[in-house]
């Protein structure tokens, strides 16, 4: 397990190559490398179908320098449980090395996660298998053209749900996915946001070394689906935190702690009016994302039985 | 292009990160230029490129003002998109998004 | 095991015991002997005694390997899959609704060029949900660019699996093989085989070979987006890989003839020299057909028994010549392809086979056996009766659906 306190401890290697097609100023790059600097070489990568599959391995080109793998958009975690089966069964038997240890890292999307991969994902959990199982969520099916998913949060416009008269964008909350995972009780949960990297690459390299499954949903701010101008996805990211429309938490074998205090946190209008995808909510809508939020901070509150995130200022 | 003889089976792509012979840098309309004396070295700029166009480049510099540091970064602009991240994150503002005419 | 331990020593040294298993089983033992590292497969009647006698030799150490609990057929061959690509010898099975599934993911088991295996102990599709017999599932599996044997008696399913393994693994081929048999008729009922004494002999005829695959040592991409520029290109591979596959099974079959003594063809006949018209059926019933010549034979009828055993890649030029005595060749499916204008799917080859030479027999499809329908050897003399008294239209009519009420 790589120990990162500061900047300075991440290992400067790239494993992820420049030239690939993802957005400028997408987020999801800068997640993807992290995790491998802290996964290292000796990774193995399933990808679900998703923005970053189709934008780092568009034939022949690939940003890769792990071995990767995708097969299609539901099945990720079967396919690393087939992996992590394979290595285990062919290390004992002596074909490959069974000095050598080999992370496997599923990296998927949260229409792969939340939705069509719900079920692949569960039995995945369920059976135990050694694997980091890291969401990249930007709230929506970004790749197919911003539709909305499961993840997508309440009242946000996608194409699949505009903010019209009949219509007020997404009409559900945010599916819980982390707390569905946690449910299985695995041994390592957590959530993690890119704009706090110190935090992200910890919870990475924690996952990595849990006998057993991890989850690590990280937020993926994301500039074309959710309407900002490229330079604010980090900043966005931050405001996810400060508005307490995003915490920051880990659960390690049952014990759950938040990771990201915020003893003074802002109204959420100052994250939802800095996105595009929430322009036209009305006063009454902010208002009803609000107590949404006021509820989870008041219920994070009590499971924590300390107020690790405080009050609203605004 | 390579005929179905010439080309590996099922699809594989055989060499590691070729990604880098795509030039995306060509995708700019803004080019971040790093102000190498204002720079405090906290890193945060290629902490956060998305593309890992910013390169920790080992040596010493002095600044105008005589402080030393050990490595500086370097933008790679044959990859840099031009996303405008790392201006904004640049906490003493030492990177400046200058509009691109080519 | 139920084993009559009765020592067979084969014209070519090696011996054998004779055992008595149902398909399912002789699955299993199938590949146990070959030697697997990764199972993952998902019960679905009729196949769960394959998957469940597999899990007692894991149990008992006889089979050294992993079986992956998965919680769909999906997944199923998405762990293989995984598996497979990371270097693992990999088996599943399923049937049915299990197979279509998955079928998604058999166009990329195949498009991945990986030498993954599989048992389909056949079954009818849904709706309405029906667990027995007819090959509907395999034939929706038809285009999915997996060779694809069809076994009618169990000792063919434990040869076929072996050179499941021989022929998928072929360097020159590395496409996914499956092995169909019986739902219950043969998944479930008993039959002497032969299998061989020791088991190091299966091991020696399937040695594992190297290949590309997922290690930090070599790191590949496997499974990238592919545009209009390659991708036809890396298809046309596959069609390549197909035909390759055919000589990759007949290699297959000489092996399994040199070391066993049991010989196989892609097309089998039976007293078809001398016959103007012959039968041909696939699967199970190939055995009641069989009979059904030998009775009308008695009866004076100059009739011959066929079998497509290799359906992927199909096995046209040994029909084509297997076929040059036949005037008149009936073609039995045991699937229907709705809104075809031969709803026969292996009619319809027989046809495009018969096409590409420029002389054909008269061919007539005949669908039966659907939904576990039993086919007996009167069935057949009334096949034959029929087309006698149809004459000319009997190919006008398409398709006749045999015993359906009404």
């Amino acid at each position: 397990m790589i120990r990162i306190r500061g900047v300075r401890d991440l290992p400067r290697e790239e494993y992820f190559a420049p030239g690939h097609g993802l957005c400028a100023g997408c987020t999801a790059g800068t997640i993807v490398r992290h995790l491998l600097k802290i996964a290292g070489r000796n990774t193995i990568v399933v990808n679900a179908t998703s923005c970053v599959e189709v934008s780092t391995t568009m034939y022949p080109y690939t940003s890769w320098r792990v071995p990767w793998l995708h097969v299609a958009f539901e099945n990720a975690a079967a396919a690393a449980s087939g992996i992590e089966t394979a290595i285990r069964v062919l290390a004992r038997k002596g074909i490959i090395d069974p000095g050598r240890s080999v992370n496997i890292v599923v990296l998927a999307g949260d229409g792969g996660t939340y939705d069509i991969g719900l079920q692949s994902l569960s039995g995945m959990l369920e059976r135990g298998h050694r694997v980091m199982y890291v969401l990249y969520d930007n709230e929506a099916y970004m790749n197919t053209g911003i539709q909305r998913s499961g993840s997508t949060p309440l009242h946000a416009w996608t194409t699949t749900t505009p903010l019209g008269k009949a219509m007020r964008g997404k009409i559900q909350p945010k599916k819980p996915i982390a707390e569905i995972v946690a449910a299985h009780r695995i041994p390592y949960v957590a959530t993690a946001n890119v704009a706090y990297p110190i935090d992200m690459d910890q919870k990475f390299s924690k996952g990595l070394s849990v006998e057993g499954p991890s989850f690590i949903h990280v937020l993926q701010p994301c500039p074309t689906g959710w309407r900002f101008d490229p330079r604010y996805g980090i900043k966005i990211g931050r405001l996810a935190v400060e508005t307490a429309m995003w915490i920051n938490w880990e659960m390690e074998n049952g014990n759950f702690r938040v990771t990201t205090r915020v003893p003074k946190r802002k109204h959420v209008r100052h994250y939802l009016e800095a996105q595009g995808r929430f322009r036209g909510l009305t006063k009454e809508e902010i208002e009803e994302i609000q107590e949404y939020i006021d509820k989870e901070v008041e219920r994070i509150n009590k499971l924590v039985g300390e107020e690790v995130i405080g009050p609203r200022i605004d | 292009m390579k005929s179905w003889r010439e080309l590996p089976i099922g699809g594989i792509i055989l060499e590691a990160g070729n990604s880098v012979k795509r030039r995306t840098g060509d995708w700019r309309v803004f080019k971040p230029i790093i102000d190498h004396d204002r720079c405090i070295r906290c890193l945060l700029c290629w902490i956060y490129c998305p593309d890992g166009a910013i390169r920790i480049v080992d040596g010493v510099y002095k600044t105008s003002d005589g402080k030393l540091w050990s490595l500086s970064f370097e933008i790679d602009y044959d990859y840099c998109k031009g996303c405008g991240i790392s201006a904004e994150e640049c906490p003493v503002k030492a990177i400046e998004l200058v509009e691109e005419v080519r | 095991m139920q084993a009559s331990v009765e020592r067979v020593k084969t014209p070519y040294g090696i011996e054998q015991t004779r055992v008595l298993l149902n398909s399912n089983y002789t699955a299993a033992y199938a590949i146990r002997d070959v030697g697997v590292d990764v199972i993952a497969a998902y019960p679905i009647t009729p196949q769960t005694g394959v998957v469940e006698k597999l899990a007692e030799f894991i149990a008992s150490g006889e089979l050294d390997a992993e079986m992956i609990h998965v919680e769909s057929e999906h997944s199923a061959l998405s762990a293989v899959i995984g598996a497979s690509a990371a270097g693992a010898r990999v088996f599943t099975a399923t049937s049915s609704q299990g197979l279509e599934y998955m079928h998604e993911v058999l166009h990329i088991a195949s498009g991945m060029r990986l030498p993954i295996v599989m048992a389909v102990a056949t079954r009818a599709l849904s709706a309405p949900i029906n667990i027995w017999c007819d090959y509907t599932d395999l034939m929706n599996a038809r285009d999915t660019s997996w060779i694809t044997f069809i076994a009618y008696t169990a000792q063919e399913v434990y040869d076929s699996l072996i050179e499941a393994y021989i022929v998928s693994e072929d360097p020159e081929v590395m496409l996914p093989a499956m092995v169909a048999y019986d739902g219950f008729w043969m998944s479930h009922t008993y039959e002497p085989l032969y299998i061989p004494v020791d088991r190091e002999i299966v091991r020696k005829i399937v040695p594992r070979r190297s290949r590309i695959t997922l290690d930090p040592e070599n790191p590949v991409t496997m499974g990238s987006i592919v545009g209009p520029d390659y991708y036809y290109e890396i298809k046309y591979q596959q069609v390549v890989a197909m035909e390759q596959a055919y000589r990759s099974v007949r290699n297959a079959d000489r092996i399994i003839e040199d070391t066993f003594g049991r010989r196989y063809e892609p097309i089998e006949v039976y007293r078809v020299e001398d016959a103007d018209i012959a039968i041909l059926t696939y699967g199970g019933i190939y055995g009641t057909l069989l009979d059904a010549v030998d009775r009308m034979r008695e009866r004076g009828i100059r009739v011959g028994a066929m079998r497509i055993r290799l359906w992927r890649p199909f096995p046209a030029e040994d029909l084509v010549s297997k076929a040059r005595n036949i005037s008149t060749l009936i073609v039995v499916d045991r699937a229907i392809s709705f809104g075809a204008s031969i709803s026969g799917p292996v009619a319809l080859e027989t046809i495009a086979a018969f096409h590409r030479v420029g002389s054909s027999p008269d061919v007539i499809s005949i669908v039966a056996g659907i939904g576990g329908r039993p086919v007996t050897e009167r069935d057949f003399e009334g096949m034959v009766e029929t087309v006698f008294k149809l004459g000319r239209r009997a190919r006008e009519i398409g398709t006749l659906y045999w015993g359906v009420r009404g």
